[in-house]
This record gives structure tokens, C-alpha cells and sequence, in this order.
């Protein structure tokens, strides 16, 4: 416990310093002493390949976008790296544009809707599959499969089901005798489309997390309930209900930053469009900064930090719904 | 920092190895832009020719101009869309290819940027190029680059449908008989016509020969004329002689959708020339009509030969071989084929038509097509195309009229 206890220790006096030479004055004082400065360089260097991985990846890339979205870069200045910075422009152009309502619109109601429906299709799947019938294993295997799928390929499939002249699904409506629908190109549908797309991806993934979940719901309780004369349902709202309760918090909370940030799906399905119908910030961010000839990097990495910024948000509220879980 | 430190030493001892190994093997790994050995070097092309890998014909081609130029070639093949993004961060970082073969929309926008070289400055020769198709890489009088090859749009039509249907091809001359030919399929229970409209760079192409034949201007996306060419196209949607589908269209898609065998017209372009001999009934190529008779101008398509700045000002020099050797007659008439373009020089337009008679209606094509940068448009082009193709999708999908749907455009280009 001691030896795991003590790298956290030793990494915040680095960290604050800042630099390993500040570090330095720390050998050479007492023989004592210098046991401790080994361990530290020891605890430098197993920090050093996160540290430099996170300064890397993280660190830099988020600098990078949020320089980028306050200044006004042109193809000019992006190549010569000479643009003005202009603070918040790029944001004012972002929140004056028409396409800003319908895009923070659509995504509200793409990230909600996908949640619902994922999570309450996941949930009865998971407790269907928790009776353990013969073949279930393997059923539950091939509900897997959206996950385990390519998005290019599952949303390429998707947009040719869903295709108004030659997709499966009008050619199925139509044997009902239902009128053939513009699923995605009628701005009235294309939303509805890429949800329905998009809630089929996710459903395996509330199905595995809600499933194993399950499994941590002792038989004893049921039996009891049994006992005492709940029936199916009530043994449903009654025990599982509750009891899944933090693991359907964690569920949701990932699905939703998962969700939020959905862009593969639309761009192959509808592109966002047609006439907006489908923009989510996510397609916007693409659309502005590569999706025209003439790149707008400074919008596009403003509505990009918008997005990060609300991902964030509901971040740091999984983290602490994590820390309450673990302390209760 | 001490293990980065020595992890850089290590990284670095480890790439004098590798270099040492690999001298006298093909060239290998990044950086080659950067390496500047005295004996000719490794030089780098960026097209956007993906279909082509290390054995085609197109590689093998760079090969040997790489040869005569006396330097080694290190070609990279990237996908169109991409090819824009990755030349500015390329020149941000010093970093750019020696040459590069980029969509013509794009040049002016990389000229902007201060990218390419202007052919002052590189010496390349473009005295032979059709003079039309050179201006999509003109800006504020200065040139910057060469065309491979050109391409454009036309109409491609289905013999066995069109007879079916009792319509004479001789007949479809304007924008009424064009409709007219296609209610008479529509009756006889085939497909009218398919086209690309998707809210992409693709829709805006597909879209000008008409709004261009309509008499309309780039500058004033609002007028009669063009709501006249929108209303068309929204016309056909709602009779039913065009597929809804074609709102999510790419060209790839409406090709597939002509090839099979139902539809009676399909917009599209040379390139598909390979492909239509495969489709296995009988096709036919007319001119794109104007509204009111006559061809209408279609935008051109295809490629710039374009040598970007360097921080090294001798690497012109050779660059500039290369180039000359890429657009030299043998070579354009060779690559164009594979390519399935035609020629940007009449002298190769002639060698062309004489091997392949088919050609003929494209070559005419051509020399009657439009630069989408021309005019001057410059990098105005991206931003007006932009609000084309969205107003394009907003008639289509029934979400605005087309007069409301152009007049939000305008105002939005202003």
C-alpha cells in the first residue's frame, strides 16, 4: 500500500516546480536524503511517457483549436501563420448565423431522442436476455453486431435502405400500401432517419453495460419478492429499477457524450442537409472547416470548442456521480 | 527530459541506420521533401488519383520523368476532397510537395494562400493550352499552373429507351423538348432522368451547365434566369421524370443508377466514357442544352499541374522538368487516356479524336465549357458555390421555392 501510495506524492513537487533541474538542489544535502531524490527521477520517469502523451495529444491539439477559434484565419494566414487575433469574432459569426438555431435544435433533440430510445431498448433487451433461455448467449452475441460494425459501413447500409427509390424500406412500406417517404431527402424525415440509425448503433452498447449490471442484482431478492406475491412487473420497478440505478447513470452519461459527438453516421447519410434539416454542431464544425473549397477554420473551430465545452460539462458531472457512486 | 533526451538520440541513431541501409533501396518513409542531396535528390508529386497505385501506368509515367529529370520520385495519392486541406497545412509546415496536381476550383483558392508559384516565377510553358481552360487557374492576372486534362459535363442517353418511348434524340434541343422527351418516358413507363444535386462541390458542378444555360451569372445568384434553370430541375422532381433520390446523389451514384438500364438520360461527366461501354445497351452523348437552343456552357473539371513554394528556390529548376514532362504532348495524350479526359491543347485534342472517334461530342464540350473560377471569381467561387448547392437542395427537398431559396443565397454570398 505504501510503495503504491507514495509516486502520487512525489509527483505534485515536480509538478508545481515545474521543471526537474528545480528538483536538483535535492541530492547531495544529506546522505538521507538522497534515497528520495533517486525515486524521484524514478517517479519523473515513469510520469514522463504520460505526461509527454497527454501534453501531446491533448494538451496541444485543444491549444491549437482554441487559438485557432480566436483568430480570424484566411487560407492566407493559416499558411503564414500571421492571423489576427480577433477574441471572440469567431464566436459572434458562429451565434449570428441562421444555421446556429436549427443546428443547436437538431442537436438537442438528436442527443435526447437517441438516448431514450437507446437506453430503453438496451434495458429490455438486457432484462430479456437476463432469463437465460436456451441460444440467448448467442442472440445476444449477434446484437452485437451493430457495434462491432464499421460506422462507414453500417451508415452506408443504412442510407441505401433508406434510399426513396431503390431502399428496402420504401419497397417494404409499399407492399403495405404505405406511399413511398423521402427518408433522407425531405427535410421532414432526414432527422428522424439518421436517429433511427443512429439508436441501432447504440443499443448494443446500453445492452452490454445494463446486462452486466443485471447480473449484480442478487436471485435472492427476486425470490423473496416472488414470495411475497410481486408480480413481473412490480418485481421489475420495484427491485431492478432501483438497483440498476447507478449503472443506468453511467450508461447514460457516456452514451451521452458519445452521442453528442455523432458525426460519422450523418455525414454519410445526409451530409446534415438537405437545407440543414439534419445539421447537428458536429456536422457544422466539419462543414465550415473542410466540408466548402475555402476552409472557414476560425467558425469551425469555434462551434468544435462549443462542442468540447458541453462534452466537458457532462464529463466532469460523470466523474462526480463516479465519486459519489464510490463512496456510497 | 533526460529520457526524452535520450529517446531522441536513440530515434536519431536509429534513423542514420535506416538511412544508411535504405540508401540504395527504394526511397523510403517521410521527409523527402526535406532531404536535399546535391545529386538530384527525392522529389515529391501530390495528385489526387488514388485509383492509381504503385504499377499503374500514371506512377510508372512520374517514374521515368523522374528518371530524365535525373532525381528520384516519391509520389503520394490522395482522395480530391482531402487534397486541399492537406496542400495548406503541407505549406503551413514548410513542408509542401514539389509538384502538385490539384481540382482546378482549388488553384485560385491555393494562389490566395500564396501556396503555388506563379508561372513567371516557375517558367513552365502554357502557351498551347486552350485558352478557357487555362483561366480556372488564372487570378488577378497571373497563372498558376498548367491543366492535365480536362473534363466536363454532357448528357448521356439510352438508345433502347429513348426508342421505346418514341422520342428522337435529333429533337431534344432545348429546355421544352428536353421535358417534352421525358414525359413521353415517363408514359412509356421508364425513368426520366438522374443527376447528382447532393449538398456537396458535386451538386454545385452538376447544377451550372444549366444555370449557365439559362443565361444566368455567378454574381447574381438570384436572377430570373437562374430561378428559371431551379424551377426546371424542381419541375422534374415533382412530375417524377427525375428520381427524389438524386437530392443525395454523387455522380458515382447517378452513373449507377443510368447504368442500370431504366433511365432514359444521366448528367455526367468524361470520365465515365470507360464505364459507359461496359453498361451493356446502347448510349449516345449530346451537349448539355441551353434554355432556349443551343449548348449551354458546362463547368470544367479536372486537374492543375502546380509547383508550390518551397523555402529552397533551386528545387524550381527541376520541378519545372518534371512538369514539362508530365504536359508534354506524348505524355498528355497517354495520361488523358487513362484518365478518361481530354486534352487541355488542341494539337493532343486532334491525336484524340483521330484514335477515338467517340470523343468528338466531348472535345466540343470542352472547348465550349467554363472555368468555375473564371470570370475573375477567384476565391469568391467557393463561398457563391456553397450557397448554390444549399439553395439547390432547399428547392429540391420542397423546404423553400426556388426563387426563395436563390434570393437567401445571394443574400447570404453579400
Amino acid at each position: 500500500m505504501n510503495r503504491t501510495t507514495h509516486p502520487p506524492g512525489h509527483r505534485r513537487v515536480p509538478h508545481r516546480k515545474g521543471a526537474a533541474p528545480a528538483a536538483a538542489p535535492a541530492p547531495g544535502r544529506t546522505p538521507a536524503r538522497r534515497r528520495p531524490a533517486s525515486q524521484q527521477w524514478a517517479a519523473w520517469g515513469f510520469l514522463a511517457p504520460v505526461t509527454l502523451y497527454l501534453v501531446l495529444f491533448y494538451a496541444y491539439p485543444l491549444y491549437r483549436n482554441i487559438d485557432l477559434s480566436l483568430r480570424n484565419y484566411t487560407v492566407r494566414s493559416f499558411v503564414q501563420g500571421n492571423a489576427p487575433f480577433t477574441g471572440l469574432d469567431n464566436f459572434r459569426t458562429v451565434f449570428d448565423d441562421p444555421t446556429f438555431a436549427p443546428a443547436l435544435l437538431h442537436t438537442v433533440v438528436f442527443t435526447v431522442v437517441c438516448l431514450v430510445f437507446q437506453y430503453t431498448i438496451g434495458l429490455a433487451l438486457a432484462v430479456f436476455f437476463n432469463q437465460n433461455f436456451r441460444l440467448s448467449a448467442t442472440l445476444r452475441g449477434l446484437f452485437l453486431v451493430p457495434w462491432l460494425l464499421p460506422l462507414i459501413v453500417s451508415a452506408s447500409t443504412w442510407s441505401w435502405m433508406l434510399n426513396s427509390d431503390s431502399g428496402i424500406v420504401n419497397a417494404a412500406l409499399g407492399m403495405v400500401g404505405i406511399g413511398p417517404v423521402n427518408w433522407l431527402t425531405s427535410p421532414d424525415w432526414s432527422l428522424t432517419s439518421v436517429i433511427i440509425a443512429n439508436t441501432w448503433v447504440g443499443v448494443p452498447f446500453n445492452l452490454v453495460v445494463l446486462y452486466s449490471g443485471l447480473q449484480s442484482i442478487p436471485t435472492s431478492l427476486y425470490e423473496a419478492a416472488a414470495l411475497d406475491g410481486a408480480n413481473a412487473w412490480q418485481r421489475f420497478w420495484r427491485i431492478t429499477f432501483p438497483l440498476l440505478r447507478p449503472v443506468s447513470a453511467i450508461t447514460l452519461l457516456l452514451g451521452l457524450v458519445y452521442t453528442l459527438k455523432v458525426f460519422d453516421t450523418i455525414w454519410i447519410m445526409t451530409k446534415g442537409g438537405p437545407a440543414d434539416s439534419s445539421t447537428t454542431f458536429a456536422t457544422w464544425s466539419y462543414q465550415l472547416g473542410f466540408g466548402s473549397l475555402l476552409p472557414a477554420f476560425g467558425p469551425g473551430a469555434a462551434v468544435g470548442n462549443l462542442l468540447v465545452v458541453t462534452a466537458l460539462v457532462f464529463g466532469l458531472l460523470y466523474v462526480r456521480v463516479q465519486r459519489k457512486q464510490a463512496l456510497s | 527530459m533526460n529520457t526524452s533526451a535520450r529517446r531522441r538520440l536513440t530515434a536519431a541513431a536509429l534513423t542514420v541506420v535506416a538511412v544508411t541501409v535504405g540508401a540504395t533501396a527504394c526511397s523510403s518513409g517521410s521527409g523527402s521533401a526535406g532531404t536535399k542531396d546535391a545529386d538530384g535528390g527525392t522529389y515529391t508529386i501530390w495528385d489526387p488519383y488514388p485509383q492509381f497505385d504503385k504499377s499503374s501506368e500514371w506512377a510508372k509515367l512520374l517514374d521515368v520523368c523522374g528518371k530524365s529529370a535525373g532525381v528520384k520520385i516519391k509520389r503520394t495519392a490522395f482522395d480530391t476532397s482531402d487534397l486541399t486541406n492537406k496542400a495548406l497545412l503541407a505549406a503551413q509546415q514548410d513542408n509542401s510537395a514539389d509538384v502538385l496536381i490539384v481540382d482546378n476550383p482549388v488553384v485560385s483558392t491555393l494562389a490566395e494562400a500564396g501556396v503555388l508559384t506563379t508561372t513567371d516565377d516557375n517558367k513552365v510553358d502554357t502557351s498551347k493550352v486552350d485558352p478557357n481552360l487555362l483561366a480556372a487557374g488564372q487570378a488577378g492576372g497571373k497563372t498558376y499552373g498548367t491543366p492535365i486534362g480536362a473534363n466536363t459535363l454532357a448528357l448521356y442517353y439510352n438508345e433502347d429507351v429513348l426508342e421505346k418511348a418514341g422520342v428522337d434524340i435529333a429533337s431534344v434541343k432545348d429546355w421544352p423538348s428536353l421535358t417534352a422527351a421525358l414525359a413521353k418516358v415517363k408514359a412509356a413507363g421508364k425513368k426520366g432522368i438522374t443527376f447528382s444535386a447532393i449538398g456537396t462541390e458535386e451538386g454545385s458542378f452538376q447544377f451550372l451547365p444549366w444555370f449557365w444555360g439559362s443565361g444566368a451569372q455567378l454574381t447574381a445568384l438570384d436572377s430570373d434566369q437562374a430561378v428559371s434553370a431551379l424551377s426546371l430541375w424542381k419541375g422534374w422532381l415533382d412530375k417524377g421524370y427525375a428520381p427524389n433520390s438524386v437530392i443525395n446523389n454523387t455522380q458515382t451514384t447517378s452513373w449507377a443508377e443510368f447504368a442500370t438500364g431504366d433511365y432514359a438520360f444521366s448528367e455526367n461527366g468524361t470520365w465515365q466514357l470507360a464505364n459507359a461501354e461496359k453498361v451493356g445497351f446502347d448510349y449516345g452523348v449530346i451537349p448539355v442544352p441551353a434554355s432556349a437552343g443551343g449548348n449551354a456552357a458546362a463547368p470544367t473539371g479536372g486537374e492543375f499541374v502546380t509547383i508550390p513554394v518551397q523555402g529552397d528556390t533551386a528545387r524550381y529548376a527541376t520541378s519545372q522538368k518534371l512538369v514539362s514532362c508530365i504536359t508534354s504532348d506524348e505524355n498528355l495524350n497517354y495520361t488523358d487516356k487513362t484518365l478518361s479526359y481530354v486534352a487541355p491543347t488542341s494539337e493532343v485534342q486532334d491525336k484524340q479524336i483521330a484514335a477515338n472517334d467517340d470523343l468528338k461530342p466531348w472535345v466540343d464540350a470542352v472547348k465550349a465549357a467554363k472555368g468555375r473560377t473564371s470570370d475573375d471569381l477567384g476565391t469568391k467561387y467557393p463561398k457563391i458555390s456553397e450557397q448554390l448547392w444549399k439553395a439547390v437542395q432547399s428547392a429540391l427537398s420542397g423546404s423553400a421555392s426556388p426563387k426563395d431559396a436563390l434570393d437567401s443565397a445571394q443574400s447570404a454570398v453579400k
